[in-house]
C-alpha cells in the first residue's frame, strides 16, 4: 500500500500550502491597510485655488489653509483629480456631507493630486460647483505624507488632529456620514 | 616669475571639486540605494527607482530631499514605512508571518530533495527481496 502512504504524505504537505494560497485569494490587493489611523495627521499648509460655494465652508482663493488652525473641528480631506473617473462618482456624496454637517463644524477640503489648477477649476464647474474649498498640492508632497496610492482617497481627521479613518476609493454619503458622526459623537461624550 | 605660479597653485587649491555633468554623485548613489528598496504605489510590482509613474518620480524627489537634508538611509526608509506601512518595502522584513515567504521554499526544497534521494536509492538498490523469493521458490520446488 505504498501509494496510500504517498497520498497521505502529499496531502499533509500540500493541503496547508493550498490553504495558504486559498487565504491569499480572499485578500484584495488594492485594500492596503494604512498605518495612519490612530496617529497624528501629517500637518499641511496649502493655498486655496477654488473657494467653494457654501457660505460657511468657503475660503477665498489664495488663502493659506493650515491643518493646525483647524484643531477642535472634524476635517475631511479628499484627494482628487480632474482626470479621475471615480472622483466624479463621489462628488455629490462629498458635497452632501459637507453641507449637511457644516453647522456642526465639519470642514471638508479637496486636495488636488497631480493635476493643474485650471483643470481643477474647470472640472468643478463641469460638476455644477462644489460647496467646500480645494487646495493645491505642488509635487504631491502632502499626498506622499498621507501615504497616497491614487485618487480618490479620503481622510477623516478628528478635532485632536488624529486620523480617525481612511477611505480608499470613492466614498458614499452614507459611509462618510457614519464615520463623521461617530467622530462627532466621541467628541460629545468624552 | 614665481608669483603667477603661486597664484595658479592657489587657484587650483581653492577650486571646488565639481563632478563633470552626468557623473554619478554620492547623493545619486544613496538615492538609488533607497529608491530600489521602495515599492511604487502605482505599479505595485516594481521599485520607485524603475517606475516611470509620476508618483514614483515624486517619491524619489522626497528621498533625495531628505538625504540632502542630512537624514540617513534608515531614517528615510522609516519615513515611508510610517506613511505606507510594511507594504512599501519591495523585500518583506523577515519577521512574523513574512517568515512563511522565506521558509516555505526552503522546506519544500528539503522535502523534495529527501524524497528524490530516497526514491533514487530505492530504484538503484539490488533487488534483494526478489532474490530471496527466488531462492525460496527453488527450495519449495526441490522438496
Amino acid at each position: 500500500m505504498d501509494w496510500k502512504r504517498a497520498l497521505a504524505v502529499t496531502g499533509a504537505i500540500g493541503l496547508p500550502f493550498i490553504a495558504l494560497l486559498a487565504f491569499g485569494m480572499t485578500r484584495d490587493p488594492r485594500q492596503i491597510p494604512s498605518p495612519l489611523p490612530g496617529r497624528s495627521a501629517p500637518l499641511w499648509e496649502r493655498a486655496v485655488f477654488a473657494s467653494g460655494d457654501d457660505a460657511v465652508l468657503r475660503r477665498p482663493v489664495g488663502d493659506t489653509v493650515r491643518l493646525t488652525d483647524l484643531r477642535g473641528r472634524v476635517v475631511v480631506l479628499n484627494f482628487w483629480a480632474s482626470w479621475c473617473l471615480a472622483c466624479r462618482g463621489e462628488h455629490a456624496d462629498l458635497s452632501f456631507v459637507a453641507t449637511e454637517r457644516a453647522s456642526q463644524g465639519v470642514q471638508v477640503f479637496g486636495m488636488l493630486y497631480n493635476d493643474t489648477e485650471p483643470n481643477g477649476v474647470r472640472w468643478i464647474r463641469t460638476m455644477g460647483g462644489q460647496p467646500y474649498p480645494s487646495v493645491a498640492d505642488p509635487g504631491a508632497r502632502t499626498a506622499i505624507d498621507y501615504g497616497l496610492y491614487g485618487v480618490p482617497e479620503t481622510f477623516v481627521i478628528d478635532p485632536e488632529g488624529k486620523v480617525a479613518h481612511k477611505f480608499i476609493g470613492p466614498v458614499t454619503a452614507q459611509g462618510l456620514m457614519k464615520v463623521v458622526d461617530s467622530v462627532l459623537a466621541a467628541v460629545a461624550t468624552p | 616669475m614665481i608669483l603667477p605660479r603661486v597664484a595658479l597653485l592657489v587657484l587650483l587649491a581653492v577650486q571646488p571639486v565639481v563632478p563633470p555633468p552626468g557623473a554619478d554623485t554620492v547623493l545619486d548613489r544613496r538615492v538609488r540605494g533607497v529608491a530600489q528598496r521602495l515599492r511604487c504605489p502605482v505599479c505595485q510590482g516594481e521599485s520607485i527607482q524603475e517606475s516611470p509613474a509620476e508618483l514614483a518620480v515624486q517619491m524619489k524627489g522626497v528621498v533625495r530631499e531628505q538625504l540632502a537634508e542630512g537624514k540617513s538611509e534608515r531614517e528615510v526608509m522609516d519615513y515611508f514605512l510610517a506613511k505606507y506601512g510594511d507594504w512599501i518595502l519591495l523585500e518583506p522584513r523577515a519577521e512574523g508571518l513574512n517568515l512563511v515567504v522565506y521558509w516555505v521554499p526552503v522546506i519544500f526544497l528539503a522535502i523534495g530533495g529527501v524524497t528524490l534521494f530516497m526514491a533514487v536509492r530505492k530504484w538503484t538498490r539490488p533487488d534483494a527481496v526478489v532474490a530471496n523469493t527466488d531462492t525460496a521458490d527453488t527450495e519449495v520446488d526441490a522438496s
